[in-house]
């Protein structure tokens, strides 16, 4: 997955698409994954990173994490990559 | 003082109500316009329409007479305000009130005042009960449609058309129905504000865009913005919205002048499917009340539609500036009752 090359992403974590002219907030941990997503780190590489600071099983942020990704895709800000 | 050419351009629409009339915002783009200097003079229907009394943008205000009333006395009563104020061009900016315009265009051509409308058989081509025709003739999708001139025909379309759908004016107002009996207390509603027929529209689910431009007449696009509406009343206005850069709305705006070859202002009201297809729901054949935003971000519409009146070459615009918002605000005017009592008893002010 990648984020699609239109979006504008700011430090703070607003999101916009200027094709559509949707805008969204992204939490402290919503901006984090998606700064991995644009590093290009797999899901386990995401999971692993993000369990050093949270006690939370590695099935559950698995889940939170497609989850997420899920919902960003269906926005319109990730898209299928080639590698996907 | 400026250098630039004294234009007189009377216009309408000065309702600057919760339904706004585009009138002051066109003002505005006049008196912002870099190739003459407007002076503005307001054409109002009603003596409460806010825009009367914005004398920094309207000079003089005069009131017309409704569209119902005929040409004739319309025509009249221009010809007085035209001997007091010298008018060069004359923006509508109503649904209801163009078809007189047009009308009246050669007439009002000879005293010397321009317009530049759509040509009436483009103008009914593309009402709201004939877009099924228009999406056809032009290969442009637009939801199923039909009119209805019975509340009773109502409970005969389930074979055409699923709810929820829409029910909709001639010229105003809609309604989304989610059964056969709320679908009838619309058609009531509407018709009796609006008249008949009633337009019975499917419902697309989706995300509404709409674009405000400029045709030439020929075909070409002067101009074209397009918008997605952030916060809308529950008239459906727009009081918020950003411009937004979509190669394919503009695509679609470009091929509706091209195959109508439409003269004048319009806005397109398009639905964007789950599936990214664009459905035109709408064409207004004036500028929407928005119409600032355009000017804000680029393109003065309402200056290029005077110099296309006045026969002068307007170059395209070519660029606008994206994700620039407009978020519109009420303002109180506190005024003497002495005013209120010049535009009611003269009808001028």
């Amino acid at each position: 997955m990648r984020i699609k090359s239109n979006i504008a992403i700011s430090d703070s974590g607003f999101l916009l698409n200027p094709a559509t002219g949707e805008s969204f907030s992204l939490n402290p941990m919503g901006v984090a994954i998606l700064k991995m997503v644009k590093d290009g780190k797999s899901l386990e590489e995401m999971t692993q990173e993000i369990s050093q600071d949270f006690d939370v099983s590695l099935s559950i942020l698995e889940r939170d994490i497609e989850d997420f990704k899920g919902t960003l895709t269906q926005y319109g800000i990730l898209e299928n990559s080639k590698n996907d | 003082m400026t250098n630039l050419k004294p234009l007189t351009i009377a216009v309408t629409g000065l309702n600057a109500i919760d339904s706004p009339g585009p009138g002051v915002a066109v003002a505005r783009g006049l008196k912002e316009a870099k190739s003459f200097d407007a002076n503005i003079i307001g054409l109002s229907y009603e003596s409460l329409e806010p825009g009367i009394y914005l004398h920094d943008l309207f000079a003089k205000s005069y009131q017309i007479p409704y569209p119902t009333t005929g040409t004739e006395t319309l025509l009249e009563r221009i010809k007085y305000i035209h001997s007091v104020e010298n008018i060069d061009v004359i923006i509508p900016n109503f649904d209801a009130e163009l078809y007189s315009f047009m009308k009246l265009e050669k007439e009002l051509n000879k005293l010397g005042i321009k317009l530049f409308l759509p040509e009436i058989n483009q103008f009914e081509e593309r009402q709201k009960i004939n877009l099924p025709k228009f999406g056809k003739d032009y290969n442009i999708k637009v939801p199923h449609s039909k009119a209805l001139y019975d509340a009773g025909e109502i409970y005969s379309l389930h074979d055409e058309f699923s709810y929820p759908l829409l029910v909709k004016g001639k010229y105003y107002d809609a309604y989304v129905a989610h059964t056969p009996q709320q679908a009838t207390t619309f058609f009531h509603k509407i018709s009796s504000k609006w008249g008949l027929p009633i337009i019975i529209q499917q419902f697309v689910k989706g995300n509404e865009y709409n674009v405000t431009g400029l045709g030439d007449g020929k075909g070409n696009m002067i101009a074209a913005v397009p918008m997605r509406k952030q916060y809308i009343t529950d008239k459906g206005k727009a009081w918020g919205g950003i411009t937004i850069t979509d190669e394919n709305i503009i695509e679609l705006t470009r091929h509706f002048l091209k195959s109508t070859s439409w003269r004048g202002p319009f806005e397109l009201e398009l639905m964007k499917d789950p599936e990214g297809d664009y459905y035109l729901l709408e064409i207004n054949p004036r500028m929407p009340a928005w119409i600032y935003l355009a000017v804000g971000v680029g393109q003065n519409i309402p200056e290029a539609i005077v110099n296309l009146a006045l026969d002068q070459a307007v170059e395209p615009f070519e660029s606008y500036q994206t994700s620039k918002m407009f978020i519109r605000y009420s303002w109180d005017m506190v005024l003497d009752i002495a005013e209120f009592q010049q535009i009611s008893t003269f009808g001028e002010l």
